[in-house]
C-alpha cells in the first residue's frame, strides 16, 4: 500500500492505494466520485475519461499510483460553481446529445479537451478527437452537434440523423 | 490483476537499478501493459514506472537529425516534431487522444507489436534506438513479432531518426481499434530509399526491398507497377486474409510515394 495524494476538481485528496489500483477505481471507490463510469475496461470506450494535467486520458488504464500529485478533473468538476449545467453539458442537453447517458461523463471530458485545444473546431475535427469514444444510444450526430454548439459555432447545417 | 508494488524513479540511473529486481517491468504510457496485466497475461511482481523521468521527454531537431525521447507521448511528438512531418503524423494517428496522451514512443518500440505504427517509422528511417547501455541501429533492432534486441532490464532513452528530404506513412486502418491493417512508411534519403511494412507480415515490420530498389531509380508511384509481394507468410484472421494484405501492401506503398510527393 502507498499513500497518494492529488487535486481532484480543485480539492487535495488523498489516500491509501495498491499498486494494481486503477486511477478510475481511486476515483469512485475511494473518493466516491461515480461520475466517471466504466464501459468496457479495456481501453477502447472513452467512459473512463478525465483530465489528468490538463489532457484527457482513460483512468480504466492508469494506475492511481501513477496520479500521485497530479491535477485532475472529472466530469463533477465541469459544472457551474452555483451547480448548473456548465457549457459543454447545457449544450449535451439542449441538442439530446444523450440518450441512456452511460457514455456521458466520458463524451463531455472529450469534448472539454478539445474546446481547450482547438476552440473552434470543424465537424471533422469533433469526430476525429471523438475517436475513442463510444455510444451506444445516439449514432454520434447529436453529440457532434452538441460540441459545435459548445464552441459557440451554428450547427444548422449540421446532419442530424 | 495480480499484486504487485509500483515504484516511481525519477532517473534512467534509478529506474535501471530498481529493473534489476527479479521480475521487475517497464511501465511507460501502460495502454499496451495495463490491458495486458489486466487479462493476467503478465505477473510482475514490481512496476517500475518511467513516466517521472524527465529526461527521457521531449523532441529535439539538431542537424538533419529528431531525437525523441523514450518518454515522450504520441500526443508530444504529434505537437512537437515539425522538423520530421512525416512522423509527426503518423503519431498524430495512433488510437486516440487519450491514449496518445498516455502511450510512448519507448513503450510502442519496445512491445515491437506486428500491427503498430511506431516500428514502420524507426526502420523505414533507419532509425537508431538509444538504451540506458547502447545504440541499436534497426535493421538488427527489430527481430520478429513482439521480440527486439533489447536485453532483460535495458531501457529505450530515445530514438535518433535521420530527417529525409521526402516521406509518408500510409495507414489501413482496422476500424475499431485504429491500429494498422496494413500501413507503409516511405522515406527518400539523398543515399536511397527505404521502404517499411507494418500490420501485415507474421515476422512483424518489415523492409520492402524490391520496392527500395525500384523507387531509388525513380521516385514515383508509377516505379512500382507491376511489383507485389508475396501472400505467403502474411497475417491471416477474421480481419483480412494474407492475400489481401499483400495486395494491401502494393496499394499503400503507392500512396505513401504519392503521398510523399
Ligand atoms: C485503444 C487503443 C488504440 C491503439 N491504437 C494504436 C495504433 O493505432 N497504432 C499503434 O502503433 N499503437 C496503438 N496503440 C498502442 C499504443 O500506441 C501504446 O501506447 C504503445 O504500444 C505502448 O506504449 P506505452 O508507453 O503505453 O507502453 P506500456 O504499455 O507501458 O509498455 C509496453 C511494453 O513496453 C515495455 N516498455 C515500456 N517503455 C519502455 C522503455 N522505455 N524501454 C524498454 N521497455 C519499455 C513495457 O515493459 C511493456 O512490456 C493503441 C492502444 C490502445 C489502448
Ligand atoms: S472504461 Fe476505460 S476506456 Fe472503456
Ligand atoms: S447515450 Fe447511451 S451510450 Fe451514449
Amino acid at each position: 500500500m502507498a499513500n497518494v495524494s492529488m487535486t481532484v476538481n480543485g480539492k487535495t485528496v488523498s489516500g491509501e492505494v495498491k499498486g494494481n489500483t486503477l486511477l478510475v477505481d481511486f476515483l469512485r471507490q475511494n473518493l466516491h466520485l461515480t461520475g466517471t463510469h466504466v464501459g468496457c475496461d479495456t481501453s477502447q470506450c472513452g467512459a473512463c475519461n478525465v483530465s489528468l494535467n490538463g489532457d484527457v486520458v482513460k483512468s480504466c488504464t492508469m494506475f492511481a499510483a501513477e496520479a500521485d500529485g497530479a491535477d485532475l478533473t472529472t466530469i463533477e468538476g465541469m459544472a457551474n460553481e452555483d451547480g448548473s449545467l456548465g457549457v459543454i453539458q447545457a449544450a449535451f442537453q439542449e441538442y439530446h446529445g444523450l440518450q441512456c447517458g452511460f457514455c456521458t461523463p466520458g463524451m463531455v471530458m472529450a469534448a472539454q479537451d478539445l474546446l481547450k485545444k482547438n476552440p473552434k473546431p470543424t465537424e471533422a475535427e469533433v469526430r476525429h478527437h471523438l475517436e475513442g469514444n463510444i455510444c451506444r444510444c445516439t449514432g454520434y450526430h447529436n453529440i457532434v452537434k452538441a460540441i459545435m454548439a459548445a464552441s459557440g459555432q451554428d450547427v444548422g447545417a449540421i446532419a442530424a440523423e | 490483476m495480480y499484486a504487485f508494488d509500483i515504484e516511481r524513479p525519477t532517473t534512467v540511473a534509478e529506474a535501471v537499478a530498481a529493473l534489476k529486481d527479479e521480475d521487475a517491468q517497464a511501465l511507460s504510457g501502460g495502454q499496451t501493459l495495463i490491458p495486458t496485466l489486466k487479462q493476467r497475461l503478465a505477473s510482475p511482481s514490481k512496476l517500475v514506472s518511467l513516466s517521472g523521468i524527465a529526461e527521457t521527454k521531449g523532441v529535439s531537431a539538431d542537424g538533419g537529425t529528431v531525437t525523441v525521447g523514450g518518454g515522450t507521448t504520441h500526443a508530444a511528438v504529434a505537437a512537437g516534431a515539425s522538423a520530421y512531418p512525416a512522423l509527426a503524423a503518423l503519431a498524430g494517428g495512433i488510437g486516440d487522444p487519450a491514449v496518445r496522451n498516455r502511450g510512448t514512443i519507448g513503450g510502442s518500440v519496445a512491445n515491437n507489436d506486428p500491427a503498430a505504427c511506431y516500428p514502420a517509422a524507426v526502420l523505414g528511417s533507419g532509425a537508431t534506438v538509444v538504451t540506458n547501455a547502447r545504440e541499436i541501429a534497426a535493421d538488427d533492432y527489430f527481430q520478429g513479432m513482439f521480440t527486439t534486441a533489447l536485453d532483460e532490464g535495458e531501457i529505450i532513452t530515445a530514438v535518433k531518426f535521420p530527417v529525409p528530404e521526402k516521406a509518408a506513412y500510409i495507414k489501413f486502418e482496422q476500424p475499431a481499434s485504429r491500429f494498422a491493417l496494413v500501413g507503409v512508411f516511405v522515406a527518400k534519403y539523398a543515399d536511397g530509399v527505404r521502404v517499411a511494412v507494418t500490420g501485415a507480415s507474421e515476422e512483424g515490420v518489415f523492409r520492402w526491398t524490391e520496392a527500395e530498389a525500384a523507387l531509388s531509380g525513380n521516385f514515383s508511384a508509377g516505379a512500382l507497377d507491376g511489383l507485389s509481394v508475396s501472400a505467403d507468410g502474411m497475417i491471416s484472421d477474421l480481419h483480412g486474409t494474407g492475400a489481401y494484405r499483400a495486395h494491401l501492401v502494393a496499394v499503400l506503398t503507392k500512396r505513401a510515394v504519392a503521398a510523399a510527393g
